[in-house]
């Protein structure tokens, strides 16, 4: 049994929203109030609960504790601002927690972007060192790992040409070389590996596999399930700031992917109001039986995508494109529909597929609207698609389809 | 719903051969911190590296993609003090200690130019740093440290044309260029005392950026630039001190081209006033330094 090298102890963070998200609203106050404070420390207390009780406060992280032994990779999972990154950002000292307490022991390096400080006008080489630096290297540790990262990277040709001249292919590789021999005692890593070409990123993650192997303590943050699976043995899934369980990594996924797929059994798209909504895309759904909608895929087979769209301004020459992406940002498949006549109003959008033989996970709907060459809409759907299917066949490749292999001897004249 | 409480192990700590990371590694503890914040110079050293390299960055970035390149660091104070003869010394005729006006003027501009430089830079630097604030953690007065120290590399290339002109003027420095280091360092603090404060202010208040502007315009002319100090009896030259640039420049003028402005209580005023700009400068930017990369 190895020690604690991380212990996070009621650990919360508030954060202000909207406009009046300051205590002070003036330079003059502020100015006053940091001379006077220590005067007045009764007085700012009370503003302080008070402000507690507005509506315009949100705790990205409410409670959180745990701990984290030598050598543990731990996963954390959860849905876009359950708190993930803010957590990350509270161990790696970027932003102060509201209340409670961490400690860690070690060299911490945190991955929450990669290529972090990189200037555009300087060389390759420039930048591996100043990123290096950046990330909490010695120069002497980047000079020593130089053509390791350089070789990482696929960018020897390039590496004394400013980076403005880099493809933004190139520019993530190198990103990513640098980061990936950050070897600090404790790595924490936010979803970086969402950028970069498949092949690319199969290379990171068999570069963090490595680290996690060498017996570093690594927390990781990612919306693939299937990377979390491979690479942590436990599982941390936050909702809403909370921690809501922690657990052996299968057990954490499947309690947030049930968690998933039971919220969002239920009737969906009606909830919401098409009327008030932005205009553009509004929702979305899966259409198993008349009005009942979810965002799960279960089974296989033939299902159909609504998706919602409200247009203000006529539109005339209508283009429009769905995306199925991989929650790192791999495009899946890719449909569109073009020359669009739309007048002002709610239209829906349904397509009829014959089932989705992809491997079960969590993936995102990207839709655009285009009236012309000007921009109508373009965002992710939320919440993701669930697919929630068998698995058939390995976690290599995008499809996930039944196949019956049969082997049999031929007879001798056939050969 | 599977809530598992994680064990908590009962063994202690143990420091066998399978943990090559034992426990003398460092312990950083996360807490809310409340007003006052101690400096931690001693981090701040540890990060020497990162300042280094920020410097670095800071001077190979400045002049790129510019036609005159680091000449800039020369045009700057070169055509203000043609400007400042032809217009304060031909024309004004404004008294300059029996020096020639221009390099009497020259001078003066040189550290100044520094100094408004590094005030500006420095004033900037957090906001301009903004992606390295929200995504990294390092000590942050290292970002406001590293672009007040690039500017040294300025005041060299000036400071080499200021020596060619004493060249052509014949004017030989006194023996008093030895305090020459300790009056670029009075400006330095200066700078940074003021950097430390704006940077800091700039963070949550962008008005800090229009305001900038005014100020080094104002305190160039509260400076004895275009004019001396010697204008002032006393013992209002020593409270003309209480401007830190008062000291500085009429250091250099006392070093280089041996006026009467000796540095005497004026320095002091000027080197306590700095100190004190700089050490509160300090606290305020730690002070406030926990919010900055919810802000910024």
């Amino acid at each position: 049994m190895s020690e604690s090298v991380i212990r996070v102890q009621n650990l919360s963070k508030r954060y202000h929203l909207g406009a009046s998200r300051r205590r002070h609203d003036t330079l003059r106050d502020q100015l006053a109030d940091a001379f006077l404070s220590p005067f007045r420390q009764p007085k700012r207390n009370r503003r302080r609960n008070h402000s507690d009780a507005q509506p315009n406060v949100l705790w990205a992280l409410k409670d959180v504790s745990f701990e984290v032994k030598r050598g543990e990779v731990v996963g954390i999972i959860g849905r876009n601002g359950a708190g993930k990154t803010t957590l990350l950002k509270v161990l790696s000292r970027i932003t102060e927690p509201t209340k409670g307490r961490a400690e860690i022991r070690g060299r911490v390096g945190s991955l929450l972007e990669v290529g972090t400080g990189f200037h555009r006008e300087l060389t390759g080489r420039e930048n591996i060192f100043l990123n290096g630096a950046i990330l909490g290297m010695k120069r002497a540790e980047i000079a020593y790992k130089f053509d390791e990262i350089v070789a990482f990277s696929e960018v020897e040709k390039l590496l004394d040409t400013p980076m403005k001249h880099y493809s933004t292919g190139m520019y993530v590789r190198l990103a990513f070389a640098v980061a990936a021999h950050l070897d600090p005692e404790i790595l924490l890593v936010d979803e970086v590996l969402a950028v970069g070409d498949a092949a690319f990123q199969k290379k990171c993650l068999g570069k963090m596999g490595e680290v996690a192997r060498r017996g570093r303590t690594v927390l990781f943050v990612s919306h693939n399930l299937g990377q979390i699976k491979r690479l942590c043995s436990r599982g941390l899934w936050l909702s809403e700031g909370m921690c809501l369980c922690d657990a052996p990594v299968d057990d954490a996924v499947v309690a947030y992917q049930s968690s998933l797929a039971k919220s969002w059994s239920s009737p969906a798209t009606s909830t919401v109001d098409a009327a008030k909504a932005e205009p553009g895309f509004i929702s979305w759904g899966i259409v198993s039986s008349p009005g009942v909608e979810s965002h799960v895929i279960h089974q296989d087979g033939p299902f159909t995508l609504k998706i919602l769209l409200r247009i203000e301004k006529p539109v005339r020459r209508g283009y429009h494109r769905l995306l199925l992406r991989t929650a790192d940002g791999t495009d899946v498949a890719d449909w569109s529909l073009g020359n669009l006549s739309l007048s002002r109003g709610i239209y829906e959008i349904l397509y009829d597929l014959p089932g989705l033989p992809v491997h079960p996970g969590i993936y995102r709907w990207f839709v655009t609207l285009w009236d012309g060459g000007k921009k109508v809409d373009l965002k992710h759907l939320y919440p993701e698609l669930i697919v929630a299917t068998q698995e058939y066949s390995g976690p290599k490749g995008i499809i996930n389809m039944p196949c019956d292999i049969h082997i049999k001897a031929l007879p001798e004249r056939n050969r | 719903m599977p809530l598992t409480q994680h064990a908590t192990s009962e063994n202690p700590p143990t420091n066998d051969e399978s943990l090559p990371l034992a426990s003398d590694a460092p312990l950083i503890v996360i807490e809310p911190s409340r007003g006052w914040v101690p400096i931690r110079l001693r981090e701040l050293w540890e990060y020497r590296e990162l300042l280094y390299f920020l410097t670095w960055r800071d001077i190979k970035v400045r002049y790129k993609q510019t036609v005159l390149g680091a000449a800039w660091a020369i045009i700057q104070p070169f055509f203000t003090m043609v400007v400042f003869s032809l217009f304060f010394g031909s024309l004004a005729n404004m008294p300059s200690d029996g020096i020639p006006y221009p390099i009497f003027s020259y001078a003066a501009l040189v550290p100044w130019t520094f100094f408004a430089h590094g005030l500006s830079q420095s004033s900037n630097s957090l906001v301009g740093s903004a992606n390295l604030i929200r995504k990294v953690y390092f000590p942050r007065l290292v970002v406001p440290i590293a672009s007040v120290v690039s500017g040294v590399v300025d005041f060299v290339l000036a400071f080499v044309v200021l020596l060619g002109m004493m060249l052509y003027f014949g004017i030989v420095p006194t023996a008093n260029v030895i305090w020459l280091p300790l009056l670029l360092l009075l400006s330095f603090v200066t700078a940074m005392g003021v950097g430390l404060w704006l940077s800091a202010m700039n963070v949550q208040f962008r008005d800090v950026r229009y305001a900038v502007p005014f100020l080094t315009q104002f305190w160039l002319f509260a400076t004895p630039i275009a004019y001396s100090s010697s204008l002032l009896p006393q013992p209002w030259r020593t409270l003309y001190g209480l401007n830190p640039m008062v000291g500085v420049v009429e250091g250099f003028r006392w070093a280089l081209l041996g006026t009467e402005t000796a540095p005497g209580p004026v320095i002091i005023v000027s080197a306590l006033v700095a100190v004190g700009l700089m050490v509160s400068g300090a606290f305020y930017f730690r002070r406030v330094e926990k919010t900055f990369a919810d802000v910024v």
